[in-house]
């Protein structure tokens, strides 16, 4: 056995060196990417069709994948372009100096889509299309719980919706951290969290994977999940009973692309980079498999009948401006409180939550004051924070998630105390509100 | 017992093998783990806080029992089709070995969605439960769904080692004590199951480390408070560059080699080796009808619920849509006419890819049970370790400490070396190590020694004893070696996603992963999915045969 593999061996790497010669082909673009191929192959072919010669190579990755990929092959690297949705992803790139600027040549761009701007401010990468959250429910199992359709964010924390809602958590998902973010810059800081707290307590799970959400709802597992609008569109069009809607206060966030330093074929990248600008580029964005929003707004007049517009759609212009800064400084501490308040403490969130319901619906049947006040004290028990706005962006906190010099604790520390105060927070409310439920009843 | 310049050779040789294939590359990423972040100074103080933070204490605490509870149940659903199929007279063992087998072969993501789409809190059985009953089952709800879902996924690592050491048993053993009144279960609880102990250890230990190493159906559960997810997730999470996840990862090849010291430990001092081997001539035992009905009955209720997943998969396969109800709501053949004209390249390095890492396994497995067990070098102990820590070492971690180790060396033509295919070859060979491994320990644990010295007695040389006594008399536990690593090497993701370079050179798992990022691509994953399945199956099945063959024309022989 030993010889007749040590003979396949050796022909496999026959078979290899072979094959080698033709790799230096002209016109290779080679993209890591985290699209899937029903958004990859029709661009790949449209590309090629545009670029005679050109060859578009896609290594189909997830994000995180993705940038170690891209961060351990720096050495000797052969990948072109880095071409994925999340923008923290492309920070972390170019904060590592893995990307190389590139300003697009095309004309008629939008400077932002809804309130995030299109592309990187140093010109690292480019955004190419838009896609905005929402909320995606499933048809079947909402009629079957007889539960109702929801139009806002808020509308997730009524009771009617506990235990049925799915988000992935913000450290997965590049998107769900800005839609996060989004809350805390339009809320505040303390309402904000208040608000993702009271959803968090109707939460069903939290997924580690973006497509997650779309999967479970898809599936009937859970009735309703915060998703990218393409996951819900996409999902309609592989015929699920799955319905989508932009709460009033939506983020749409650019998906990019961009050059990877020393890419083999810059002059490839960059070929790829305009196509994908170009007005042929962005109509094939509108294709049912793909459904991103175009960053060129004439594109839109080409678009079906209710294909949603950024740049006309009054629900979709935004209320706030997105401070990128901000959230760039917070990140990792956005990030990490989510876990810690809520990820790995669902179970003590949720009690609380489910028996605050209840003291509501009592409240209903007949009111008593004290009892409404100490529901109301273990809201405020919930929904109080470890740190403060300030403490979030300052460079202690965000030292001990990088390693800098500044740091008050290491981040190992830091976690640990978040989740004993959450914890002790809601066994607290827990307390209280179960002396407002007896009270009330 | 000896040591010969051949044996140290040989024991270099892998020593070398296992330190640039395994050790240096997991140790270029692990190494973080001792290092405080922004500081370059080696320190203790990460390890202090993994004991000082709850949710690893937890975490911690919840993975010990779900391993050890799934080492229960998969035992009770192991035992009786690996007793029955072996020592009695009994139709279709063949078949119930192979698909006794299917289980562990569930292809990545989409065998999750099937089994949701059963289990889940609204999937088929509990929607029918709700309807006629009204009430549900939580099968797939926190830690006790887990052990569910383990039980079923690696009971037949138990069932393959047992049932190799079970064949391996002779009938005289069996004979011997029914002459003297023993029957039924003490028969089976003092006879049989002594001599097969090997087996079971050797599967029940891979079924405990794998379940502590195991991420993928944890999270699937959404379980995260686990050591194996904890890990994962942190290491997973772009931009939080932590030592934690580090730390976790070494606290987890520590409970790995901690196990195999552990159960080597049990072993110790007890003697497993007979002279006479297999099947002796004499026929299996006979069921009576009554027993025969029983038996029949509890093999179909055990493969009726193990193969519950596969059934899923196939129905989701041939589905139109399927959402929130216990059956899909139409059938249809498109799913498969999308994946065949891409499937066959997945089909080929698949093939290749798993053949090649299994045909290493067995090799290297082999050769290092027959240097732990038959010689006296000293650190051998070391070698089955340092091979068992590929266990617990983290899929993602590999497949960067390739990239890390391997990426910067360039062949002549100026491509790197960890670009070429055969780097994914030897990064599934490692991973399934163990596996191999295990079935060979197991193996020779129950050959006598005498057997070779009598070969050397008679003036056979060492080299030639291995080829003429130690391997044909290993080869049922070699070959489950080989069918284990073959069949779930053929569904390896983690590392291959990282290592991966091109469409042309993926396996069906990657192929399958990209399907499944869509909500288009699902039935097309499930169809991948289903030929996966197929395909080991059909290999499987046809190695059985060659055990049984093999087994009876030595049974004829002796």
């Amino acid at each position: 056995m030993f010889r007749r593999s040590a003979l396949a061996l050796g022909s496999a790497l026959g078979l290899v060196l072979a094959s080698g010669a033709g790799f230096a082909q002209t016109g290779k673009v080679t993209v890591v990417t985290s699209f899937s191929k029903d958004v990859t192959d029709p661009i790949k072919k449209a590309f090629e069709k545009a670029v005679p010669g050109a060859m578009l190579e896609v290594q189909n990755r997830n994000t995180n994948a993705g940038v170690k990929f891209v961060e351990e092959t720096k050495g000797n690297n052969q990948v072109d372009l880095f071409w994925a949705s999340a923008p923290d992803a492309f920070e972390v790139l170019k904060g590592k100096k893995l990307l190389s600027p590139y300003k697009p040549k095309a004309t008629g761009i939008a400077e932002k889509v809804g309130s995030y701007p299109v592309n990187d401010k140093d010109g690292f990468y480019s955004g190419f299309a838009a896609s905005g959250y929402g909320i995606m429910w499933n048809e079947r199992y909402v009629k079957a719980n007889k539960l109702p359709t929801p139009k806002e964010w808020q509308d997730l924390a009524q009771a009617p919706y506990f235990d049925h809602v799915s988000i992935s958590a913000p450290s997965r998902s590049g998107t769900t951290h800005l839609t996060i973010e989004t809350i805390l810059q339009g809320e505040g800081w303390d309402k904000g969290w208040r608000t993702t707290k009271d959803i968090a307590g109707n939460l069903r799970t939290v997924t580690d994977r973006s497509f997650g959400v779309p999967e479970a709802v898809n599936s009937g597992q859970v009735g309703y999940g915060i998703v990218i609008d393409f996951f819900a569109f996409s999902s309609q069009g592989a015929g699920f009973p799955v319905k989508f809607v932009y709460p009033s206060v939506t983020t749409l966030v650019p998906a990019n692309v961009g050059v990877v330093a020393n890419a083999p074929n810059k002059a490839g990248a960059e070929a790829f980079i305009e196509f994908l600008l170009s007005p042929t580029g962005q109509e094939v964005l509108l294709e049912p498999t793909i459904r991103r929003l175009p960053v060129r707004p004439e594109t839109y007049a080409k678009a079906p009948a209710d294909y949603p517009n950024p740049f006309k759609d009054k629900n979709l212009q935004g209320l706030l401006t997105f401070n990128a800064e901000l959230s760039e400084k917070r990140t990792a501490a956005v990030d990490t409180l989510f876990d810690q308040l809520i990820t790995f403490q669902l179970e003590p969130l949720k009690a609380v939550t489910k028996v605050l319901h209840e003291v509501d619906a009592a409240l209903k049947k007949k009111d008593n004051a004290q009892a409404r006040a100490l529901a109301k004290e273990a809201r405020d028990l919930i929904a109080a924070m470890p740190i403060t706005e300030a403490q979030a962006a300052s460079p202690e906190i965000k030292a001990a998630f990088t390693g800098g010099k500044e740091k008050s604790a290491r981040q190992a520390e830091l976690e640990q105390q978040w989740a004993a105060f959450a914890k002790e927070k809601y066994a607290a409310a827990k307390a209280k509100a179960d002396e407002a439920l007896k009270l009330a009843r | 017992m000896s040591r010969s310049p051949g044996q140290v050779a040989l024991a270099l040789a892998i020593a070398l093998f296992l330190g640039v294939f395994l050790i240096v590359p997991v140790a270029t990423v692990v190494y973080v783990a001792f290092t405080e972040k922004g500081g370059g100074g080696l320190t203790l103080v990460n390890f202090l806080d993994f004991g000082r933070t709850d949710l690893f204490v937890r975490s911690f605490w919840n993975s010990v029992y779900v391993s050890g509870m799934t080492v229960v149940w998969a035992s009770a659903l192991a035992l009786p089709l690996a007793y029955l199929t072996t020592r009695f007279e009994f139709r279709g063992a063949m078949l119930v070995q192979t698909l006794g087998f299917l289980p562990l072969i569930m292809p990545p993501f989409v065998g999750a969605v099937a089994m949701q789409l059963l289990f889940g809190r609204n999937g088929s059985v509990n929607l029918l439960l709700d309807e006629w009953f009204d009430f549900k089952i939580g099968f797939m709800e926190g830690l006790n769904g887990v052990i569910f879902l383990q039980a079923i996924h690696y009971f037949p690592f138990i069932l393959v080692n047992l049932s190799a050491a079970l064949r391996n048993i002779d009938r005289s053993m069996e004979e011997a004590a029914q002459n003297l009144g023993s029957h039924g279960l003490r028969l089976f609880r003092r006879i049989a199951l002594p001599l097969a102990l090997p087996g079971y250890i050797a599967g029940s230990s891979l079924v405990f480390v794998k379940v502590f190493d195991d991420v993928a159906t944890p999270l699937l559960l959404n379980v995260k408070e686990m050591l194996a997810p904890q890990a994962y997730l942190r290491i997973t999470s772009i931009g939080i560059d932590d030592p934690m996840g580090y730390v976790i990862s070494v606290v987890l090849i520590l409970v790995a080699v901690a196990t195999m010291w552990a159960t080597a430990l049990v072993m110790k001092g007890k003697d497993y080796a007979t002279t006479q081997r297999g099947g002796g001539g004499l026929a299996r035992r006979q069921l009576k009808p009554r027993e025969q009905v029983l038996a029949y009955a509890v093999v179909i209720l055990i493969l009726t619920l193990v193969l519950a997943p596969h059934v899923g998969l196939v129905l989701l396969s041939f589905a139109t849509v399927w959402s929130f109800s216990p059956l899909p709501d139409g059938y249809t053949l498109a799913h498969y006419m999308r994946v065949l004209g891409d499937s066959s390249v997945y089909i080929k390095n698949t093939l290749l890819y798993s053949g090649l890492a299994a045909a290493i396994d067995v090799v290297i497995g082999g050769t290092i049970a027959y240097l732990v067990l038959r010689t006296r070098l000293p650190g051998r102990q070391w070698l089955d370790w340092a091979a068992s820590t590929a266990l617990a070492v983290p899929g993602v971690v590999l497949g960067i400490g390739y990239l890390r180790a391997f990426y910067g060396v360039s062949l002549p033509d100026g491509t790197p070396l960890a670009t070429l295919w055969i780097v994914i070859v030897l990064a599934i060979a490692i991973r399934r190590l163990p596996y191999a491994l295990r079935a060979a320990y197991a193996a020779l644990q129950q050959i006598s020694v005498s057997l070779e010295e009598a070969a050397e007695n008679l003036g056979a040389t060492k080299a030639r004893t291995v080829r003429r006594v130690v391997v044909p008399l290993m080869t049922g536990g070699l070959l489950a070696g080989f069918v284990t690593s073959f069949a779930t090497a053929a569904v390896e993701l983690s590392a291959v996603l990282i290592l991966v370079q091109s469409n042309s050179d993926a396996p069906l798992a990657y192929g399958l992963y990209v399907l499944m990022q869509t909500p288009a691509g699902r039935g097309a994953g499930a169809a991948l999915g289903v030929i996966a399945v197929l395909i080991v199956a059909i290999c499987m099945g046809l190695s059985q045969l060659a055990v049984d063959r093999s087994q009876r024309a030595r049974g004829l022989d002796i």
